[in-house]
């Protein structure tokens, strides 16, 4: 009797957990925990899913019943279902992969892979590579765009945002960008890509028409040195009009203005900011603190923090679901 | 400086600058040059695109000078893995910075090769150096003593650009030092201050010394001496350790005995062979930690150090050397991305000018957190330094709150101020 009681409550808090994972929460996968952390909108901890060693970055699926999760140390790519919270689907990666892109029909991922120094393409159904293509070293941000014809890439080492024509599998231009290029954003209507230079302390606006980066926008903050500004995680909003850049060092994140590329405003975070999502309607913006083990909620129309909750050790990325 | 538009990249094509000459000071002459780059730098670019295929315009040689059996690289020296001393020789790691720069040199039609120098005494080193000069090979790295670095700036003779992988010599930054010699391994100052901020942030305020008898020991003792000095660490004794066959100085080499004094929180020793150093933690008399040659050492690099990219570089070292990655080998990979970041930033190939260059605009990613950078007025390039032992990274020193007028790494060795070294920066 009280095992079949036992199971019952199981069964009902797995209903219960199945309902609250619906919709806008937030994920956030945690480096050093091998875990990722399930949050309401406000930042309330849901549950805790294991995932493979090292969890970085992730993505929905289309219809988003599953979590797609690069783990750098494990070197896999896994799929967790989110109603169960459970590994249900794997796919080996090259050594060490840092970030991934999906196609816009999903069936392939990008990702690039820091040990090989390459762009790695695989099948998601064969689970196969099906090409790469050499990059300068440590290669780290990806961006799928142009209805999946065109991948950029940032080589950390080289200080390149690489421009890729995916249909032929050749690099048709290295940009020079500023130093150590970490991550990527895309405007709205797919003219602007910008690119953030960590040890520059600057984002690089490349034009997507000509393929040249035709701006750089410098972040300077009164009371802090140039070195200690180092941006990283970059999100644009959905209406096309601000860009919100995390500034590690800085403890800080700041809002631009896409269209000026003017510094509208930075505000205070926790230690090393460096991921950001935002919330389906734009209100909130969360940052992970890589240095404080926390992530930071901001209210984007007061430019302001509300809330700081704990997260597991190293968090890297948070995502939302949107609304269902 | 990262910021090169294509058509200041064509504009380095010896073509293009041929047709701005012919046109100098006319508008036409100008516009003729952008167009021109824009092509030449579209061709430039295409060529880089199919990675590997590239045939450089031109090859660039840097060289590594070293000792034919230098001490410190003696199979028997190295199997001891003292703290701070190389591992290996530094070409891996030169090479591997070579490497790195492959692609971004390629982009402006440009190859680097390494040359391995390596001679067996000063007179030799003389004519190695002519033969370098007379072969138009002007990036040196230096991995030797002080007395050779030196040597080496004299032959120079303001033909070559030089960097200082391995010699900690204060003298260096100091009154040897020289316009077109530029050091990437931190200096003894470098590596006291750092220990000694630590220290003293954690007020472990009074030290107990050990110092050997050699001179390296002594360089070593003075550097922590002006340290000990800046920061308010008190000495609570000095005392000579040796190690010696003699019966009579067997008491110079008891850790027991050399430590037995009450009255002190750390003891700090200096060995620069290391052997001796590496008897004393957990050999002291009173339960003390071991800060100096062993115990808590202040590195400039560690192949535990787990941010900002540091596991990469360490983990690409290992897998091309067949070893763990220290200081040596991370300043010989730095002063080839210093060379690669001027071959890439700036047009002339002037010493004079690029030297004036690495002194004022370029920075470089050493994978320890900032950026870094060489200091005007000696030539040191400016950097974090690891507060660290064998095992892993307790910090990076300047730490949180130890604070400079203008650059808190400016905190570690010799500042502008002091005026040590009368170099035209």
């Amino acid at each position: 009797m009280k095992t079949v009681s036992l199971v019952l409550i199981v069964l009902l808090s797995f209903t219960l957990s199945a309902t609250k994972v619906a919709a806008q929460n937030v994920y956030v996968s945690s480096e050093k925990d091998d875990s990722i952390a399930v949050f309401t909108p406000v930042g309330k901890l849901l549950t805790t899913y294991k995932t493979c060693l090292r969890p970085r970055d992730m993505q929905f699926n289309l219809n988003q019943t599953r979590l797609l999760v690069l783990c750098g140390d494990s070197d896999l790519l896994v799929e967790i279902d989110m109603v169960a919270g459970t590994t249900v689907d794997e796919m080996p990666l090259g050594k060490s992969p840092e970030l991934f892109e999906l196609s816009p029909d999903q069936k392939t991922v990008y990702a690039s892979i820091e040990d090989d120094a390459v762009l790695a393409a695989y099948d998601r159904k064969t689970k196969k590579q099906i090409f790469a293509i050499s990059t300068g070293g440590e290669p780290e941000g990806v961006l799928i765009a142009a209805d999946g014809e065109i991948a950029y890439v940032t080589s950390e080492e080289a200080n390149l945002v690489h421009v890729i024509d995916l249909p032929t599998r050749t690099i048709t231009k290295n940009l020079k960008v500023g130093d150590r290029p970490r991550r990527f954003a895309i405007s709205n209507d797919g003219q602007e890509v910008w690119v953030t230079n960590e040890l520059s302390a600057s984002v690089s606006v490349i034009d997507t028409r000509t393929q040249t980066v035709k701006d750089t926008i410098r972040f300077e903050i009164s009371g802090i040195r140039a070195n200690r500004i180092t941006p990283v995680g970059i999100v644009m909003s959905s209406d096309n009009r601000t860009a919100w850049v995390a500034l590690g060092r800085a403890n800080r994140v700041a809002q631009v203005d896409i269209k000026t590329k003017e510094v509208l405003a930075t505000v205070l975070t926790g230690k090393r900011p460096w991921g950001l999502a935002l919330s389906p309607d734009q209100k909130t913006l969360y940052v992970t603190n890589g240095l404080s083990d926390d992530m930071t909620l901001i209210d984007t129309q007061k430019r302001k923090a509300f809330r700081t909750v704990a997260t597991g050790r190293v968090p890297h990325t948070p995502l939302v679901a949107a609304k269902p | 400086m990262s910021q090169l538009t294509p058509a200041l990249l064509g504009c380095r094509l010896t073509a293009c600058t041929g047709v701005k000459r012919v046109y100098r000071g006319l508008a036409l002459g100008f516009i003729l040059c952008l167009g021109a780059a824009a092509a030449l730098a579209q061709s430039a670019q295409k060529s880089a695109s199919a990675i590997g295929k590239v045939t450089p315009a031109q090859t660039i040689t840097i060289a590594l000078i070293s000792l034919r059996g230098d001490p410190r690289y003696q199979s028997r020296t190295i199997e001891h893995h003292y703290l701070g001393h190389p591992s290996g020789r530094l070409l891996r790691a030169a090479e591997l910075a070579l490497q790195d720069g492959r692609l971004v040199l390629s982009a402006d039609g440009l190859s680097l090769a390494m040359r391995d120098v390596l001679v067996p005494d000063s007179e030799a080193l003389g004519a190695a150096l002519q033969k370098l000069i007379g072969e138009g090979v002007r990036y040196w790295l230096l991995d030797l003593p002080a007395p050779l670095v030196t040597q080496s700036v004299q032959a120079a003779h303001g033909n070559a650009l030089m960097f200082n992988v391995s010699a900690r010599d204060d003298s260096l930054r100091g009154a040897s030092c020289a316009d077109n010699l530029f050091h990437v391994i931190p200096s003894d100052a470098m590596r006291s201050d750092a220990l000694a901020q630590y220290v003293a942030a954690r007020n472990w305020r009074k030290a107990l010394v050990l110092e050997g008898t050699t001179p390296a020991d002594q360089a070593l003792a003075a550097a922590w001496r002006r340290a000990a000095n800046r920061y308010g660490i008190q000495t609570t004794a000095t005392k000579t350790f040796k190690l010696s066959g003699n019966p009579a100085e067997r008491d110079m080499a008891n850790t027991r005995l050399l430590t037995g004094e009450r009255g002190h929180d750390i003891v700090a020793v200096w060995d620069a062979d290391g052997e001796f150093a590496r008897t004393l933690p957990y050999a002291t008399q009173w339960p003390r930690p071991v800060i100096g040659s062993n115990g808590l050492v202040a590195l400039a690099w560690h192949p535990q150090w787990e941010r900002n990219g540091g596991p990469q570089l360490s983990r690409r070292f290992r897998k091309s050397a067949q070893r763990e990655m220290v200081a040596q080998d991370w300043a010989a990979w730095l002063s080839v991305k210093a060379i690669v970041r001027l071959l890439t930033s700036i047009e002339t190939r002037a010493i004079g000018e690029q030297a004036a260059a690495l002194s004022s605009a370029i920075n470089i990613d050493g994978y320890k957190g900032p950026s870094l950078s060489f200091r005007a007025w000696d030539g040191q390039l400016r950097q974090p330094i690891f507060i660290a032992h064998a095992d892993g990274v307790i910090t990076a020193a300047p730490d949180d709150g130890v604070l400079h007028p203008t650059e808190n790494m400016d905190t570690l060795g010799f500042d502008e101020s002091e005026g040590l070294c009368k170099r035209q920066p």
